[in-house]
């Protein structure tokens, strides 16, 4: 299904947020995500489905002052 | 030397508080706050780099089991933006812990007092242990007391500037009028101005570009824990009052006549 995720439209074979993140090789402990500007927790990573057009933000630390 | 810095129940060994922008690679990062001695590491937070994927983590040089990381919310220009990334770095972290930045001009990066006073309220009632990077105005530091931050950290001079405490009589009065923790924030330049900082009273002070954009970042990291400890000490210690005229430091008495 097409989503949007961090800001780039993606085609994605992934049903649910933990699915996507292993996609897209991304540890599950170090980041946050956003649903349609709705934070989801960590533990429903693996029970969240995406629909199809959803606006998905994965964001991690990075170096700051 | 025991003199831990406690804030709302979190201990801090070092007063010396440091970030992690602005570096050449993760592993300088990691050398330079080794050597700065600090507990305490900020970070921003970012969209994770999902095109390139080789890309390493910061979190892979710096243990948040060994470091304390208070996530920023630098870059946001409204109280909507700073509580997202707040609420974002919370859920992307291990602690409540937020150095709240609401900024209001790209210039100076000065922050909007009126958005910070706002986004801290909101935040605190939400349980954050905020943060609050502010102007050096005891006014707006005892607002922040009101709002619940836990701490106010304010300015020396604009951020990255390195122009030093600018105003360290407000500084004073900031230090005099509120009765949570004090750290500046921003504006350090070279280890003069972190004792300068701890010399008032400061609980810490919070650096970056000034270690981050040294020659050798990693000794600048050393002076600027020795100039934190030494200030930090001189202030304890109590330092004499200044007089316009002389006093001699050898006795008169024994003089040949």
């Amino acid at each position: 299904m097409r989503v949007k995720v961090n800001g780039t439209e993606m085609e994605i074979k992934a049903e649910t947020l933990m699915e996507l993140l292993e996609e897209l090789s991304i540890n599950p402990q170090r980041v946050a995500v956003e649903v349609n500007l709705e934070i989801v927790r960590k533990d429903r990573f693996s029970e969240y489905k995406i629909k199809e057009g959803d606006s998905i933000e994965i964001v991690n630390f990075v170096g700051g002052g | 030397m025991n003199d831990p810095l406690i804030i709302r129940g979190i201990e801090f060994k070092s007063r010396l508080w440091v970030g992690t922008g602005k570096y050449r690679d993760f592993e300088e990062t990691a050398r330079a706050i080794e050597a700065s001695g600090a507990d305490v590491v900020t970070v921003a937070v970012r969209r994770v780099n999902i095109i390139d994927r080789t890309k390493e983590n910061l979190l892979d040089y710096i243990d948040p089991k060994k470091y304390k990381i208070l996530p920023n919310t630098a870059g946001c220009y409204t109280v909507e933006d700073a509580l997202r990334y707040a609420r974002l770095a919370r859920e992307a972290g291990v602690s409540d812990m937020i150095k709240l930045e609401v900024i209001g001009d790209e210039k100076t990066l000065f922050p909007d007092v009126c958005g910070l006073l706002k986004a801290t309220e909101i935040l605190a009632k939400e349980g954050f242990i905020v943060f609050p990077y502010t102007n050096d105005d005891p006014i707006t530091a005892k607002r922040l007391v009101d709002a619940g931050a836990a701490a106010v950290m304010p300015l020396g001079a604009p951020i990255g500037s390195g122009l030093g405490i600018r105003n360290p009589y407000n500084i004073k009065i900031i230090l005099e009028t509120v009765n949570i923790p004090v750290i500046v924030d921003a504006g350090v330049g070279t280890a003069s101005d972190v004792s300068i900082a701890m010399e008032l009273g400061c609980d810490a002070v919070l650096v970056n570009t000034a270690i981050a954009g040294a020659k050798d970042p990693i000794m600048m990291a050393e002076a600027l824990k020795h100039a934190c400890i030494a200030g930090r000490l001189a202030y304890r210690a109590g330092r004499i009052p200044k007089k316009l005229y002389a006093s001699a430091s050898s006795p008169i008495e024994g003089m040949l006549t």
